[in-house]
C-alpha cells in the first residue's frame, strides 16, 4: 500500500510538470503545425532565468515566498522576449514546409539556443533549492512529503483549466481553436491567421519556460537539462494525439505513472518505461488517444 | 531498359573511379584527414539509409539505433567471439542491424510522418536506455575495442588508419553502386511514386506497406555497416550511438543531401564533418550554434538539398 502511495504521487508529480510543458508543446503544434524540437530549449531557458530570477530576488532581500512571483516572472521574460524571436524572425520563413522538415527547423533551432543557454549562464551547474522548502513538508500515512510536490500538481491543475478556459470561453480562445479546426476557412473568415500564430507560440513558450521555472528549484540546472525534456514530451503529445489537450493531460499522467512504476518496481526499465508505453499505444491507436480521424487524400 | 542498362554501366564506371581516386589520394593524405573521411564516409553511409526511406517517403528519427546496433556487434564480435577481419565485422554489423530491424519493419511501416519518426525514434530510445544499464555492454561508458585485421594480416601501426580507410571505402562505394542501381529499379521507382501518392500505388497493386518494411531493413543493413565501420576507426563504442541527437544528425546530412542522389549523401556527410571538427577547433564553445545556422542556411536556401544542384540539370539533359 505504502509502494503503491509512493508511486502514485511521484508519478502524478512529475506527471504535473510534464503536462505543464506538453501543453505549451501540443498547442504550438495544433496551431502551427510544428512538432517543436527547440522546446526543451524554452524549458531549459526558463529553469535557468528562474535560477538568475530568485537569485536576483534573495539579493535583494526580498521575502522567500515572494521566490514563486520570481519564477513566473521568469517564464513571463522568457515567453515575451524569445518567442516572438523566433516566431517572428526564423519560423515564419518556413510555414508550409514538409512537416518533417519543419522538425529539422526547430532541431536548428535548438542546436543555437544550447549554446547561447551556454553563452549566457556559463557550464556550472546553478541551484535554487529555497522555494523547495517553502511549503514544508506534508506528512502522509507513515511517509512524509515535500509540500511543494503538491503545490506543483495544484498549479497544473490550474494551468490547465486557464487554458481550458481560455480557449473555450474567451474570443481570442475560439479565433485559435478556428485556426487549428482550419487554418484556410478561419483566415477567410477575417480572422488574422498570423497574429493567432505568434499569440500560440508565444502561449506554448511560456508553458514551456513555466514548467523549467517550477523544476529549477528539483533539480541543478545544467547543460543537458533541455534534452531530455524534449524527447519526454513528445511522448506525451504523441500518445495523448498532437494538438490535443486532454490527450496532453491523459499522455503526461501514463508517462508520469509508467516512470514512477518503473523507478519503484523494475529500475532497470526506469529509461526506456516511457518510450515502450509510447510505442504500446501507437500500435493500438496510430494517431494517439486523442485524436481524430482524418479523410484519406486520393 | 537499354536506358537503365547504360546507367548502371555509367554508374559503375563513375563508382570505380571515385574509389580508386579515394583510394589513391588516401596514401599520401594526412592522418586527420584521413579520419574524417573514414567518419563520413561510415556516418553517410547511416544517412544513406534515411536517403532511401525518404524516397519512400517517410523519415527516420531513429537511425541512431542500428548505428548503435552495428557499432556494437563488430565491437562485441571482436572482443567475445575473437572475429577480427574488418570486412567480416562490418557485414556482420549490417546483417545484425538488419536482424534487429526486421520484427519492427512491418510495424513500422504501417505510419507514417511525424508518426514514423517519432516511433523509431521511440525505438532507438529504448536501445539507449537498455545500453545504459547494461553492465555487461559498459554501461554509459561503453568500451573500448582493438584494431581488426583484414584477410588475416595485421597492418603494421603506420598502416591502421589506412587500411580502415581503405575498408571503409571500398564497401562504401559498393553500397553506393548498389543503391543507384537500386534506386532506378522498378522497386526503387515504385517507392519514388509511393512518395508522390501513396492510395494511387496502392490502387494499382504495389503494397506501399510492404515497400516501406523492405527498405527500412535496407536502410538497417546500411546503417549497421556504417556503424561498425565508425566504430573500427573510433576504437570505441557507447550508448550514445543510440542518442536522438546522434539521429539528429544523420538526418540533418539526409536533408542536407536531398533524396536524389547517392553521392549528394555521401558529400553531405563529408561537409558535415568538416563544419563540426572546424567549428570546434575554433569555436570550441559555439560550435552547436554554428551548425544550427549552417543547417538553417542549408534548408532555407538549398530545401531539396545538394543532390539538386546536379540531379536537376541530369534530368534536364535526359528530357532533351
Amino acid at each position: 500500500m505504502t509502494l503503491f502511495m509512493t508511486i502514485l504521487i511521484d508519478g502524478l508529480t512529475y506527471a504535473s510538470w510534464l503536462f505543464i510543458v506538453a501543453l505549451g508543446l501540443t498547442l504550438v503544434f495544433g496551431v502551427l503545425k510544428i512538432l517543436n524540437v527547440a522546446h526543451g530549449s524554452f524549458y531549459a531557458l526558463g529553469a535557468y532565468a528562474a535560477a538568475s530570477m530568485v537569485g536576483w530576488f534573495a539579493s535583494m532581500q526580498l521575502a522567500p515566498e515572494l521566490s514563486i512571483v520570481a519564477m513566473l516572472l521568469a517564464a513571463v521574460v522568457v515567453a515575451a522576449l524569445v518567442a516572438p524571436l523566433c516566431e517572428r524572425g526564423l519560423l515564419r520563413s518556413f510555414y508550409g514546409r514538409d512537416e518533417v522538415l519543419l522538425v529539422l527547423v526547430t532541431f536548428a533551432l535548438f542546436l543555437i539556443l544550447e549554446d547561447v543557454t551556454k553563452l549566457i549562464w556559463g557550464v556550472n551547474p546553478l541551484y535554487v533549492s529555497e522555494p523547495y522548502m517553502l511549503f514544508g513538508m506534508v506528512e502522509f500515512g507513515d511517509l512524509s512529503y515535500v509540500g511543494y510536490d503538491f503545490v506543483l500538481i495544484a498549479v497544473a491543475v490550474v494551468v490547465g483549466s486557464i487554458v481550458w478556459w481560455g480557449l473555450n470561453r474567451t474570443r481570442t480562445g475560439k479565433l485559435v481553436l478556428a485556426v487549428i479546426h482550419s487554418e484556410e476557412v478561419a483566415s477567410s473568415m477575417g480572422v488574422n491567421v498570423s497574429h493567432i500564430y505568434t499569440l500560440a507560440f508565444g502561449a506554448g513558450i511560456f508553458l514551456a519556460a513555466l514548467g523549467g521555472a517550477l523544476t529549477a528549484p528539483m533539480i541543478s540546472v545544467q547543460p543537458g537539462v533541455s534534452v531530455g525534456v524534449i524527447i519526454v514530451s513528445f511522448a506525451v503529445v504523441i500518445i495523448g494525439g498532437l494538438g490535443s489537450i486532454p490527450g496532453a493531460a491523459i499522455g503526461a499522467l501514463i508517462v508520469g505513472m509508467a516512470r514512477a512504476s518503473a523507478v519503484h518496481l523494475m529500475p532497470v526499465a526506469e529509461l526506456f518505461s516511457i518510450y515502450v508505453v509510447m510505442a504500446v499505444v501507437l500500435m493500438f491507436k496510430p494517431e494517439g488517444l486523442f485524436q481524430r480521424d482524418q479523410a484519406r487524400k486520393i | 531498359m537499354s536506358f537503365y542498362r547504360s546507367s548502371t554501366s555509367r554508374t559503375f564506371a563513375a563508382g570505380l573511379f571515385m574509389m580508386l581516386v579515394l583510394l589513391l589520394a588516401g596514401t599520401a593524405m594526412p592522418r586527420w584527414l584521413n579520419f574524417l573521411i573514414t567518419m563520413a564516409a561510415a556516418n553517410g553511409l547511416v544517412s544513406l539509409g534515411i536517403v532511401l526511406l525518404m524516397r519512400s517517403g517517410v523519415v527516420s528519427f531513429g537511425q541512431g539505433l542500428v548505428f548503435a546496433v552495428g557499432g556494437y556487434a563488430a565491437a562485441l564480435a571482436f572482443g567475445q567471439w575473437g572475429i577480427t577481419d574488418a570486412v567480416l565485422l562490418a557485414l556482420g554489423g549490417g546483417v545484425i542491424a538488419a536482424l534487429v530491424a526486421l520484427p519492427f519493419a512491418w510495424l513500422i511501416a504501417r505510419y507514417r510522418g511525424i508518426f514514423f519518426a517519432m516511433l523509431s525514434l521511440a525505438l532507438s530510445m529504448v536501445l539507449y536506455g537498455l545500453l545504459m544499464k547494461s553492465q555487461a555492454m559498459g554501461g554509459s561508458d561503453g568500451f573500448n575495442m582493438g584494431r581488426p585485421t583484414l584477410f588475416g594480416l595485421r597492418p603494421a601501426d603506420s598502416w591502421s588508419a589506412y587500411a580502415n580507410f581503405a575498408v571503409t571505402i571500398v564497401l562504401t562505394a559498393i553500397v553506393g553502386m548498389a543503391a543507384r542501381v537500386y534506386f532506378d529499379s522498378t522497386h526503387g521507382l515504385v517507392a519514388l511514386a509511393a512518395r508522390d501518392n501513396e492510395i494511387r500505388v496502392e490502387y494499382l497493386g504495389s503494397s506501399v506497406q510492404g515497400l516501406i518494411a523492405t527498405n527500412f531493413v535496407i536502410a538497417a543493413f546500411v546503417g549497421g555497416l556504417g556503424g561498425a565501420l565508425a566504430v573500427m576507426a573510433l576504437g570505441h563504442v557507447e550508448p550514445e550511438f543510440s542518442y536522438w541527437t546522434r539521429s539528429g544528425d544523420f538526418v540533418f546530412v539526409a536533408i542536407l543531401a536531398g533524396h536524389h542522389s547517392v553521392l549528394a549523401a555521401l558529400i553531405a556527410s563529408t561537409v558535415l564533418e568538416v563544419v563540426r571538427s572546424f567549428s570546434s577547433a575554433y569555436f570550441p564553445n559555439t560550435w552547436q550554434l554554428v551548425l544550427g545556422v549552417f543547417l538553417l542556411a542549408v534548408i532555407r536556401f538549398l530545401p531539396r538539398g545538394i543532390g539538386s544542384l546536379w540531379e536537376a540539370r541530369r534530368q534536364r539533359g535526359e528530357q532533351a
